[in-house]
């Protein structure tokens, strides 16, 4: 029987979510993020190939402080994506289970991406 | 179906407060999530000021405590008040967990007590079980046998066997873990959810358990199964200490295994 007068529980409203579980939100928001980026991506591959004028033009856009934020942002994105999508893999195996271990790796996982990122920004800014 | 926001009739309002006695002097607060089905009214949270010197030491002694001498309306499930038969499963300062064994000084200040998320509400903390208990039966939790029953004796199980069990047969059936997770929240219909996942597995990891093919053929379900997706709130939040992300990462294992031959 359907009683359609019933409320139901709060559930994200009240729900104190664990590291991994915000993580896990995160990685599906990221996921949805760099397709959408991609766009953005497609855009400046064909900036390059439209010839001088129109790579001008994407320097001009891109090399605002704000774009070069958002550039900062798509590569810890990238591997915060990554880093967790290698976690899943773990997981597939049956490993990394254990209760008192989830926090540690889901911490290992932001260091991780932040690491890989500056020395992805590194490599751009320096090579 | 994801729904971040609550129904318009299941949208907060503001409760009552019940002053502790004037002479009381070590008061702990607490928030009660409150909805009368007779008043048509929407759920509200009430404020109960509790005198922890006059009170037991669990979440289960203030709640008993506020309906015997605050509000004998106060409506919840409890039984046996040592965390075996899962009646007092709710969502206290914003996790899952069985209120019997949950020490009020767990926590620093106010407990906001509320019904496991994402359910239809009876009556304040009791949330309409039909669904979960539903999709218990229908993963046939009893043993299924091919072969005859032995003539003087039990279907025997090496310790080895039995030990295969130990982490699953402990589970209470509460819903602290289904109702933790997200993916139950916008899925139930079609999801089983981390309880009865644990304790289908429960039954494909018996060796006295004949019928592991058909069952295992049951859970290849994009929704049934698949539905996790690794969040780990279930885990997290079992009061009982054990692994339902686990179990069902094993259950696709053994489907993976299967395909393999």
């Amino acid at each position: 029987m359907i009683h359609h007068n019933r409320p139901l529980s709060p559930h994200l409203q009240v729900y104190k979510l664990p590291l991994t579980g915000v993580i896990s939100i995160t990685h599906r928001m990221t996921g949805v993020m760099l397709s959408v980026g991609l766009i953005v991506f497609v855009y400046v591959v064909s900036a390059i190939a439209a010839g001088p004028e129109a790579y001008q033009a994407l320097q001009g856009i891109m090399g605002h402080w704000l774009f070069r934020l958002v550039y900062g942002g798509f590569i810890y994105a990238l591997f915060f994506h990554l880093c967790h999508g290698v976690r899943h893999l773990i997981w597939d195996t049956g490993r990394g289970f254990d209760k008192a271990t989830l926090n540690r790796y889901a911490f290992y996982e932001l260091i991780a991406a932040l690491v890989l990122t500056l020395a992805a920004l590194f490599l751009t800014f320096t090579g | 179906m994801v729904e971040f926001t609550l129904p318009r009739n299941s949208v907060l309002q503001k409760g009552q407060t019940f002053k502790a006695a004037a002479e009381a002097t070590n008061i702990r607060r607490f928030e009660v999530y409150r909805w009368n089905p007779d008043t048509g009214e929407n759920p509200r949270i009430d404020t109960f000021e509790i005198d922890r010197d006059h009170c037991g030491p669990m979440v289960l002694d203030a709640i008993l405590k506020i309906k015997n001498e605050i509000d004998s309306t106060l409506t919840f499930r409890r039984s046996c008040r040592e965390g075996v038969c899962g009646s007092c499963a709710m969502n206290i300062n914003g996790k899952n967990t069985l209120a019997c064994i949950d020490a009020i000084d767990h926590y620093p200040g106010t407990i906001k007590i509320f019904p496991l998320p994402h359910l239809e509400v009876v009556k304040d903390l009791v949330p309409d079980m039909t669904h979960f208990y539903a999709q218990y039966a229908s993963i046939k939790p009893w043993i299924e046998t091919q072969t005859p029953a032995p003539a003087d004796t039990e279907r025997l199980q090496s310790k080895e066997d039995r030990a295969k069990l130990d982490g699953l047969y402990e589970c209470v059936l509460c819903a602290c873990c289904s109702t933790s997770c997200p993916s139950y929240w916008w899925n139930s219909e079609r999801y089983l959810g981390p309880a009865i996942l644990l304790q289908a597995y429960r039954w494909l990891v018996d060796s006295r358990d004949e019928n592991t093919g058909e069952r295992l053929d049951d859970l290849e379900d994009p929704f049934k199964l698949y539905r996790c997706h690794t969040i780990m709130n279930c885990t997290d939040t079992c009061p009982k200490g054990l692994n339902p992300a686990k179990a069902i990462a094993e259950t696709k294992k053994m489907l993976v295994r299967r395909q393999q031959g």
